[in-house]
Order: structure tokens, then sequence, then C-alpha cells
């Protein structure tokens, strides 16, 4: 148990001074290659004072980051409010799966980037492009796990919902949702985990604001401890929404409260 | 016999398609009448369409020919009027034991105002003494337990007939005795039908005033029945040595082991 605990402190530093050696190395090397305390120090300035606006181009790193996530939630939860119900419809009609199946095959391993121009082209807006991309990226994991949840509930459950004579809408709130609710959180988990991806290649392509803009705007003014900042800070706003929307789901979830 | 049956199996035979026009006919011809207030077992070797009959009933399955009268009504679709006890309980695991009542009477019963549908679910939870567990999920109680609340819930609707396939089958022997004691001192105070499918002898004599036998498929029809001739309420320790009971054993041992022996092979 001791042994345990000093293990997962120990390891993750022992690699951590692995990392920061190579990390010099390859600075020594590559001229201009910012070293660990120089971006050390740049990141105590940047967080120093997150939130400046000096107008459009010129903002603090929490307002990009910030202005980031509004897109992806923006694109998110439309992707929900479109996903779920389409996802109900395929789990619950073989005929709506027969219909909608093709499409989702076809559209689904489409780069959302590739969507980029035709997003540029039709909403002639940055934000909304931005929101269209993250809602084409959300969609099928969403609608997908909601499907799955919907076919994974119980013939038994199906029963007791006819002998009742329950109407279709009491059935998908009484019995089917809460079967389905933790497959629906599986697909929208996978969904911000990717939309947080495909927001930084967007922005980066659209300009403007947000943190994808942000380390390409640095590459341009050839700041590159800034560039790895970035990475940083984008890695840990990844990791923070994960885990919210871990937490959430297994509260949603019945099974995780020990009722099986 | 009452003159007019209360439910009507008229003729019903049923075939399951498999398929590139091949087909399985598992029942045929079967003609059963069942009386109002009657206990009914079904009784026969796996496989031989017990189940299939019930959800025919239960109009969870299709009749494929033949009509099921219920009070003159022919069964189409399942409804709250036959309530079914599920082999594996099949209370919803989301809900606690009171919830899972709860919904099924707020359904059945929209009569109700919020008091009355309160001690509505509470007058059957007492029925099967589960008042100590009524905010418990069916994670957390028994097989026995969850088999007692699949119960009440079916009872909580005031179904004409009550459908049970196999309901203690998955019990041990001790639990199973207790819930044939229940189901018997239930059906007593509420008069309901039962029709119920058991694999055990004892249970069909004990519990039935008539027991269906079953031939084996493919096309299983009814063989034979037996009438059981025993007082209520019945006492399981009395009956070991009743002359009745004893009668009503062998019979079913007879028509199950030596004139419709099944051999697996
Ligand atoms: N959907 C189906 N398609 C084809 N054949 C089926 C189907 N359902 C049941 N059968 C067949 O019909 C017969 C009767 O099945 P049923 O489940 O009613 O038997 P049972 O008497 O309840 O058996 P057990 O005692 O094992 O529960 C079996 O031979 C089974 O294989
Ligand atoms: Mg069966």
């Amino acid at each position: 148990m001791l042994l345990r605990t000093i293990n997962i402190v120990a390891l993750p530093t022992l690699l951590f001074g692995v990392l920061i050696a190579v990390w010099s190395t390859v600075a020594n090397q590559i001229p201009g290659f910012p070293p660990p305390m120089e971006v050390w120090n740049e990141l105590l300035v940047v967080l120093s004072d997150p939130m400046y606006d000096n107008g459009a181009g010129d903002q603090g790193i929490a307002l990009q980051l910030l202005s980031s996530l509004k897109r992806v939630f923006g694109g998110f939860a439309l992707a929900i409010a479109v996903g779920i119900p389409v996802g109900l419809l395929i789990g619950m009609s073989k005929m709506a799966q027969t219909a909608f199946n093709p499409y989702i095959q076809i559209l689904k391993p489409v780069s959302p980037l590739a969507w980029l121009p035709l997003a540029l082209f039709v909403f002639k807006d940055v934000d909304m492009t931005a929101i269209f991309v993250i809602f084409i990226t959300s969609i099928w994991p969403i609608i997908i796990n909601t499907a799955l949840g919907v076919r994974s509930v119980s013939e038994d459950y199906l029963n007791v919902a006819k002998v009742l004579q329950l109407t279709a809408f009491e059935k998908v709130f009484q019995i089917i949702l809460p079967v389905a609710v933790p497959f629906i959180f599986t697909g929208m988990r996978l969904s911000l985990g990717i939309a947080w991806l495909v927001i930084v290649a967007a922005e980066m392509l659209t300009g403007g604001l947000g943190i994808g803009f942000w380390i390409w705007d640095e590459y341009n003014n050839l700041n590159y401890s800034h560039i790895i900042i970035g990475i940083i800070l984008i890695g840990v706003v990844g990791y923070i929404l994960d885990t919210i929307m871990g937490f959430i789901a297994d509260h949603f979830d019945y099974r995780k409260r020990g009722r099986v | 016999m009452s003159a007019k049956p209360f439910l009507n199996i008229d003729h019903v035979d049923k075939i399951f398609p498999l398929g590139r026009g091949k087909e399985y006919v598992a029942l045929r011809d079967v003609k059963l009448e069942i009386r109002e207030n009657e206990i009914v077992s079904i009784i026969g070797h796996s496989g031989c369409g017990k189940s299939t009959l019930l959800n025919m009933i239960a109009g969870l399955d299709t009749i494929s020919e033949g009509v099921i009268l219920l009070e003159d009504r022919e069964i189409n679709a399942p409804g709250p009027e036959r309530a079914v006890v599920f082999q594996n309980h099949s209370l919803l695991p989301w809900l606690t034991v009171y919830q899972n009542i709860e919904m099924a009477v707020r359904k059945v019963r929209d009569d109700l105002n919020a008091k009355e549908v309160k001690e509505h679910v509470m007058k059957y939870i007492d029925l099967v003494n589960l008042d100590h567990a009524k905010d418990k999920y069916p994670g957390e109680i028994s097989g026995g337990m969850k088999q007692r609340v699949g119960i009440a819930r079916a009872l909580s609707i005031e179904p004409k007939v009550l459908l049970m396939d196999e309901p203690f089958g998955a019990l041990d022997s001790l639990t199973r005795a207790n819930l044939q004691d229940h189901l018997m001192r239930i059906q007593m105070q509420t008069g309901n039908t039962v029709i119920i499918i058991t694999h055990d002898v004892d249970e069909a004599v004990l519990l039935s005033d008539r027991v269906i036998m079953m031939t084996n498929g493919p096309e299983a029809t009814i063989g034979e029945i037996l009438e059981v001739n025993l007082p209520r309420p019945r006492e399981r320790l009395t009956l070991q040595h009743n002359e009745e009971y004893l009668r009503c054993r062998g019979a079913i041992v007879e028509f199950l082991y030596s004139k419709f022996a099944k051999h697996e092979d």
C-alpha cells in the first residue's frame, strides 16, 4: 500500500524528469526552440493576466480559451438537441434505421474540417462556421450511442410496457431513457472529446479568436513558447472537460448507484 | 363447470415461421376453458409450448389459428386485465420496490388521486409483506423478494387474470414453498383467476384446482386435465399423506414420465 503510494508519486515525477531532459536537449539542438525554464516563466506571465482585452486579436489566454469553449458548447448543444431524438428514432424504428443508416455510415468518416469551407461559404461568419463544424463532429457518436442504448433495452421491460399499455411517450420516458441515458452520456463524452480536438484546427483555419487561432498567431509572431503553453492548456482543459462529463455521466447511470 | 367460460382458449394453433418457407408447429388445436377464480397450472416438458400458450393469452405473442376469448372478448393485444408475472421478475432496476408498483398503479388506475395511489400501492406491498423493503432497489433485495414485488405489481393493477410463467422456478425450495403459501393466501383474499406454468409436480397439485398436462412438441396439445379435489385453505404438511394429493401427484408423474416421457437427445 505504501509502496503503491510512493509509486503513484514517484513514477510520474521520474518520467517528468526524463521529459524535461529530452526537452532541454531538443531545445539545445534547435536554435530558437524554447527551453523548459523559458516556457515556465512565460506561462506565469500569461497566467498572471489571463483576462486582458486589448480589442480583437489581442486578448488574454482565458478569454481565448473561453471563446473556443463557447463555440464547442454551441455546436455540442445543437448536436445533443438533434442527435438524441434522431438516435431514439433510429433505435426504436427499424424503418428509420434503414433510412438513416447509409447516410450515417458515409458521413461519419468525413473529417469535420472538410465541411469547413462549405460552412464558411454558407454562413459567411466565423463563429457560425466553427459551431457548425463542431455540430457535425459531435453528432455521430451521439446518434450512434443513443440508438445503441435504445436497442439494449431488454425485451422484458418492453413487455412490461406492453402489458401496462404505456403510450409511446410514456415508454420513451419511463422505460427507454433510463436504460439509454448511460449510453447517451458515453456518446456525449466521446463527442465532446473530439469536438475539443477539432476546434483547435478549425480556429487555425478560420482565424479571429480562440485558442487554436491564438496558437497559429503566436507561430506567425515567432513566439514558440506560447505555442507550447497553448498545447499544455488545451490538454488541461480537455482533461477537465472529460472529467466533468464522466462525473455527470456516472450521476445519471442507475447502475453506478449500486442498483443492478 | 359454469355455462359460460371466463377464459376460453378455442382451437388455438401456434406456428412459428422459420424462414425459407419452413415453419414449426409448436401448438396444435389447444382447447381449454377456464372458470373465474380458478387456479390452473400448466405442466409439461421443456419446449412443449407452455410459455408460448401463456404469451398468447397475455397478448404478447400472436395466435396463428383459433381465438382466445376473455369474457367473450377476443384477445389480440396485451392489456392490464391480464397481468403477467415473468420468470425473471422484470422489475425496473432504476425504480424502488414502491416506485415499481406505483408506476403500474398510476398508469392503470388513473381514477385515483395521489393519496389513493399511495394507499393502493401500500396495500399490495403489505399483501406480500414487503413494507420493510419498499424503498429498496431491486438490486438490493433477494430473488424471492423480487418475485414477490413482481406478484404485487401484477396484482396491484387488479387484473382479471394473473398469468405466471414459472414464477418460482429460479428460487430455492424453501423460498419457493414460502411464496406458494403467499400466493394461495393472496388468491383466497383477492379471488383472482390464476394461470401458472410450472415444472414442479408438487407445486402443480398444491396450488391448482386443475392441472393441465401438455404433450410434447411439435404439435403439442393438451394431453390430460386433472381435477384436484382438495379443500382450501391447503396445508402442505397435512397434504403429505392425503389420498387425493397422492392420487393427483401419481397421475401427473404417470403422464410426464410414462405416457409422454421425453428423452433428451
Ligand atoms: N420465436 C420462435 N421461433 C421459432 N420457434 C420458437 C420460437 N419461440 C419458441 N419456439 C419453439 O416453440 C416451442 C415451445 O417453446 P416454449 O418457450 O413455449 O416452451 P416451454 O414449454 O415454455 O419450455 P420451457 O419449459 O423450457 O420454458 C419450442 O420448441 C421452441 O423452440
Ligand atoms: Mg417457458
